[in-house]
């Protein structure tokens, strides 16, 4: 009878991730030790990691909820609102609660179609949020026809990319308080409940009395909206748009879900997890970008740390067990 | 009663709804581009359509077996990019068959390391296979760090016009793979790739060596891809490291769109060559329909949702009557 020491795995990559911030003090072109530099360097790191971590908050609900669930088409759906929130806005701060609205909207929209697609046509999740991340993605050539027009408002820049509180970036009191809450939609709703239930077992819940459908087509529609917001925060950070802007977030989604400890497989999992998964990711991201690696070294050295990181945590149980 | 028969039909005959998109999509195809049959068209359709058609096969028989494998586009990345470097502009044929077969060991070698992580340490396929595609795609990256190098033109010719018995290339090694199939679905292992997929826990307990299958499928997945980046190195006759990115997920629709479904356990392979078929044919139709380019990706993601969504209204509109 050996005792195993047990580390939740949300605090196992934070604990992961402030070893490797402290680590990189010593690498060359690496963060520094002195507090002055590394501090800012922290909330910077941080504040990249909202973004992920807000996209990827959809993507832990769509996981959780079972049912091989998974969220493809998080990336295009961050595009098209990127694109809508830019055009919408267009400079003025008055337009900007309009423009939340919509894409709120616009991206609850498309995780409906999901759902629908998921819950009444049976098509699997995978390949029909796949499907619909190409229509996504064919909408907005269709809308742009290759060239956006808009910026983003002062407030918005404001808000989200300069300190707001003790030098706190904007975004990062943002993270801190959708992060309390998921926490709250996740343990202290019947919504949170329910969606643990089915993703544990579907018979089980439809025969305790769980509207399973209604649950699959909240939670699509609540993935598309969160992404939709994901989208808003982005061009706001960032104040230009692209038609590839929301890509680069749609695997990285799913991997920091993994790092976090939800089981891909439903049912288990925490929207925490997924935070220190962002954190972790776009640490060792900016880790390889400040070492100046080229690509190919870069994507090794993230393929290699993830396989890793889940070979700790993320194996599935035995046969024999 | 009438229902129930509906559904054994179907669930029987995996390939059903496949075949009969195949011929609307034929069909359609022909109207627009009458000389779809003429015996150029038919070989230009077929050499662009090969390397999908490898790679769904491939794709095929992971899903089969209750997995996926999201890293065959960045192993296909890593044979182009090595065969580009190695053979290059100027090579002679028998440097190139070496490195052809070299390029068929990567790719075993690649599914097998995706192999040993989800079947012996028992990972989450999806996870895993994405962690190595960055991994492989850094690989490829790392060969070439820019567009560039290829294979003698001679090579092209000879992938782009060899035509036995005046029928494309293709259409010969498609007959191989589906024999190759047909043959392994009456052996042991055959049996051992649908029961794994089928119910993983009661393959085990009736003495199917899962984690052993499990390997195998991502090891022939590797080859598949491997054969799939030789045969769109040879179309192409260039070196690109991100030519394979785009073809993971069009091969996993492939799949889908031929009848496997993604939990395992029911379709195979000549499903996801017919569905490789009718995603290249989609794409000429829309080409040969004169879409608006702006319109090209809309129309073309609509009807593979469209397709996606069918068997599943179909089932609904049965279930209302009934």
């Amino acid at each position: 009878m050996k005792k195993r020491i047990a580390i939740s795995p949300p605090v196992a990559a934070v604990i992961l991730a402030v070893v490797l911030f402290l680590l990189s003090g010593l690498l060359p072109n690496g963060f520094g030790s002195n507090p002055d530099v590394a501090i800012p360097q922290a909330l910077t790191i941080i504040r990249i990691a909202v973004f992920l971590g807000i996209i990827a908050a959809g993507q832990t609900l769509v996981i959780v909820s079972g049912g091989e669930g998974i969220d493809l088409s998080i990336g295009a759906i961050v595009t098209l609102t990127a694109i809508i929130t830019y055009s919408i806005v267009s400079g003025k701060n008055e337009n900007v609660l309009p423009a939340l609205l919509v894409v709120l909207i616009v991206g609850a929209a498309v995780g409906f179609l999901n759902g629908v697609g998921i819950a009444f046509l049976k098509i699997s999740p995978l390949v029909m949020t796949l499907g619909m991340s190409g229509v996504v993605s064919g909408l907005i050539l269709v809308i742009t026809q290759g060239n956006v027009s808009g910026s983003v408002a002062p407030i918005m820049t404001q808000l989200i990319a300069r300190p707001v509180f003790l030098g706190i970036p904007g975004a990062i009191v943002i993270w801190i308080i959708f992060g309390l809450l998921m926490w709250l939609l996740l343990e202290r709703t019947t919504f949170g409940k329910n969606l643990f239930a089915i993703g544990t077992n579907r018979i089980t819940s439809r025969l305790s009395g769980v509207n399973v459908t209604r649950m699959v087509l909240g939670t699509y529609a609540l993935a598309g909206l969160l992404a939709g917001l994901g989208g808003f925060l982005v061009v706001g950070n960032t104040g230009v748009v692209h038609i590839r802007i929301g890509d680069p977030f749609l695997f990285p989604s799913i991997a920091a879900v993994a790092v976090g400890g939800t089981l891909l497989s439903g049912g288990k999992g925490s929207y925490w997890g997924t935070m220190a998964g962002a954190l972790v990711l776009t640490l060792i991201t900016s880790l390889l970008t400040t070492m100046q690696m080229p690509e190919s070294v870069r994507r090794m050295v993230l393929g290699a740390t993830l396989l890793i990181m889940i070979s700790i945590y993320g194996r599935q149980r035995g046969f024999r067990q | 009663m009438k229902r129930l028969n509906w559904q054994n039909f179907t669930y029987r005959n995996p390939y059903l709804f496949a075949l009969l998109l195949l011929v609307i999509a034929i069909v359609v195809n022909f109207v627009l581009q009458p000389n779809l049959f003429e015996r150029s068209t038919l070989n230009n359709n077929m050499r662009v359509f090969l390397p999908l058609i490898f790679l769904s096969a491939g794709e095929a028989i992971v899903i089969l077996a209750g997995g996926i494998d999201i890293s065959i586009g960045a192993i296909v990345s890593v044979v182009n990019a090595l065969l580009a470097t190695q053979i290059g502009l100027k090579g002679d044929p028998g440097q190139a068959v070496l490195w052809m077969g070299i390029a068929l060991i990567v790719g075993m070698v690649a599914g097998a390391i995706n192999g040993f992580f989800v079947a012996y340490l028992r990972l989450q396929p999806i996870i895993t296979t994405y962690a190595t595609s960055f991994l492989y795609a850094g690989v490829a990256l790392f060969i070439l760090p820019n567009p560039g190098g290829g294979v003698p033109s001679e090579f092209t010719a000879f992938y782009r016009e060899t035509t036995p018995l005046g029928m494309p290339l293709a259409f010969f090694l498609i007959f191989f793979i589906l024999l190759a199939w047909y043959a392994t679905r009456q052996t042991r292992y055959g049996r051992y790739l649908f029961a794994v997929g089928g119910k993983v826990d009661a393959a085990y307990e009736t003495g199917v060596p899962v984690s052993a299958v499990q390997f195998s499928t991502y090891v022939i997945s590797g080859l598949l891809a491997a054969f799939g980046g030789i045969a769109i190195t040879l179309l192409t006759g260039s070196g690109n490291a991100g030519i394979g990115d785009a073809l993971t997920l069009q091969a996993i629709t492939a799949v889908v769109i031929g009848g496997t479904i993604l939990s395992g356990g029911r379709g195979g392979i000549a499903g996801a060559i017919i569905g490789a078929i009718i995603l290249g044919l989609i794409r000429n139709i829309i080409s040969f329909a004169n879409v608006e380019s702006w319109w090209q990706t809309f129309v073309n993601a609509a009807i593979i949702v469209l397709a996606l969504a069918m068997p599943g209204i179909i089932s609904l509109i049965r279930r209302k009557r009934a």
